[in-house]
């Protein structure tokens, strides 16, 4: 029996009258894959960003590696070891690729409070970090406007991987590939797990899901409504208790 | 985004980046600096004089000063109206303390001070407040102008200092005490910007927002930091300007404003946010002051300067558009 790395517990929240999440309980085991999939509006990614401490949940506990969390920022979740990869992927396009990995973590060489960027000693650790990747390597000295999707999906990916993240969630990383990067990118979450990560996969595609995960949580009208092995289902069955034609 | 080559284009050769018309959009300001000053030389021998140039140097200084603090807040997306009016607060507030006798230090510290509030409240309403900052500084422009006609009661007090004097007057031979100064600021402020945390938080709020927030960048505090730089440096800007006209006017300074959003739009910097340079505005705000006193040299009638300007701010906008 594998380790539990987090837990939802009975997590609820509402926006206004919008009853965004009722109830959800999951868990994810350390050291492995674990999809996220549901309809549009089903709740997905606002369970992430209670996870990531962008919202504070009304109700429930989230418990990371044994301990129960109450992050007030995204801030406290990363410091915890919960790295999110944003659809948006949250890169800033006018800085280059080693400013976006070392985003709000930059290296400094200083004395007292005066604190100057140690940029040499960034570009070096980000040039290691960016060879390591499946997809063709990115320059670290390139501003990211200036990449093309499957780099930019890359850096967001490497830096969510890099500082000793447990946790990697990844709201839809490839939902705006092509073919070729789409599988680079699978090669990359896989890679993630290999050394150790637990990933927190969200994705509308089914194929991408029985294909990566070892386990798969399904989430419909802001529940969960029910959770399988991967290995021990189908993309059927995935897909009845997506739409409410089966139920547990 | 269709470009994916991006091995490593930064050692083209010369030609080729001549051809190049984001090479020229990037340094905008210098070329145009440099054009102006080939003519101006060409048409009136005295326009390079060592004398001509301290006196361009130290018309400068006020006008850097402003397009760094300007630099800093038009980084982060936003704009900073008030930063002429805040200044003649400054200066305003200078003049009070002054004439009350309570000494040279802390009529500085007031001035200082007063700016520095107005740039709080600019940060905090639009930080806190989240109201354009457009609209926030457009009210604390005419509010600032308002309360220095308050303060003063609309009349000018006059200066007499010693140390005053010297500021606007001596200097380390051709740069004038007051630009070496103006100097100063900028190379802090670069060194702010670019070898600092703080600095990279700043253009990551500016360039996106929301990427900074989720990457745990309280991009309020930011904002408030910047407006506070602006306010601040229009307080440093107020001292120059007594003592450079040897008396605390409530005069409106609108020219200020406009020259220093020129100066930092001359200067390459995006007023989409996210990114600039300090040395991109201080040639701006050169090139500006080249332009007013070449034409005055040339004895072209003061009413054309302003056309001038427009017509060169409007280009350099325009050529930004080809930045990459």
């Amino acid at each position: 029996m594998t380790n539990t790395l987090l837990e939802c517990r009975n997590v609820s929240l509402s926006f206004g009258n919008v009853r965004a999440l009722a109830d959800v309980s999951l868990s994810l085991r350390q050291g492995e894959i674990t999809a996220l999939v549901g309809d549009n509006g089903a709740g997905k990614s606002t369970l992430v960003r209670c996870v990531s401490g962008i919202h504070r949940p009304d109700n429930g506990h989230i418990i990371f590696d044994g301990e129960e969390t109450d992050f007030h920022s995204p801030d406290e979740a990363r410091k915890a070891g919960i790295e999110t990869v944003h659809q948006n992927l949250a890169l800033v396009e006018d800085l280059t690729v080693w400013q976006n990995l070392f985003l709000n973590r930059e290296l400094v060489r200083g004395f007292g409070p005066i604190a100057f960027l140690d940029r040499r000693a960034m570009q070096a650790r980000a040039r290691e970090m960016v060879s390591t990747l499946a997809v063709n390597v990115p320059a670290v000295k390139s501003r990211v406007r200036r990449l093309s999707g499957g780099q930019r999906q890359a850096v967001a990916i490497c830096r969510a991987a890099g500082f000793s993240s447990r946790l990697v969630i990844m709201d839809e990383p490839t939902a705006a590939l092509g073919v070729q990067e789409t599988a680079r990118v699978e090669e990359l979450i896989l890679r993630l797990r290999d050394e150790g990560h637990t990933v927190l996969l969200i994705s509308h595609n089914f194929a991408q899901v029985m294909k990566l995960s070892d386990h798969v949580w399904v989430m419909r009208a802001g529940r969960c409504v029910g959770g399988r092995r991967t290995s021990e289902t189908s993309g059927e069955e995935i897909v009845s208790l997506v739409t409410g034609a089966v139920s547990q | 985004m269709a470009n994916t080559a991006i091995a490593a284009p930064e050692h083209g050769a010369w030609t080729a980046r001549l051809k190049d018309v984001g090479f020229w959009a990037e340094w905008a300001a210098l070329v145009g600096l440099i054009v102006l000053v080939i003519v101006f030389q060409a048409l009136n021998p005295t326009f390079l004089s060592a004398g001509n140039i301290a006196s361009m140097l130290v018309a400068a200084a006020i006008l850097i000063i402003l397009s760094v603090g300007q630099t800093f807040v038009i980084a982060t997306a936003g704009i900073d109206l008030s930063i002429a009016s805040t200044m003649t607060l400054g200066a305003v507030a200078f003049g009070q303390v002054y004439s009350m006798g309570m000494g040279l230090a802390l009529s500085c510290l007031a001035a200082i001070v007063a700016s520095g509030l107005v740039g709080v409240l600019n940060g905090v309403i639009v930080a806190r407040g989240k109201i354009t900052d457009f609209i926030v500084t457009l009210g604390t422009l005419s509010a600032a102008s308002g309360l220095a006609l308050i303060l003063s009661d609309g009349k000018p007090v006059t200066i007499i200092d010693a140390t005053l004097l010297g500021l606007s007057t001596g200097g380390l031979g051709i740069f004038g005490w007051s630009f070496v100064i103006a100097a100063v600021v900028a190379v802090l402020a670069h060194v702010l910007l670019f070898h600092t945390r703080f600095g990279t938080h700043l253009l990551a709020t500016g360039g996106a927002a929301e990427s900074a927030t989720a990457m745990g960048i309280s991009t309020q505090r930011v904002k408030i930091a910047v407006y506070t730089i602006s306010g601040v440096l229009a307080g440093l800007g107020a001292i120059l300007l007594v003592a450079r006209i040897g008396a605390a006017e409530p005069a409106a300074n609108t020219a200020f404003l406009l020259n220093s959003v020129a100066a930092v739009v001359l200067g390459g910097v995006s007023l989409f946010g996210g990114r600039g340079s300090i040395i991109g505005p201080v040639i701006g705000a050169l090139l500006l002051i080249a332009l007013v006193n070449g034409l005055t040299l040339l004895g072209v009638s003061q009413f054309y300067q302003p056309l001038a300007v427009g017509i060169v701010v409007v280009l350099a906008a325009l050529l930004t558009r080809f930045q990459r």
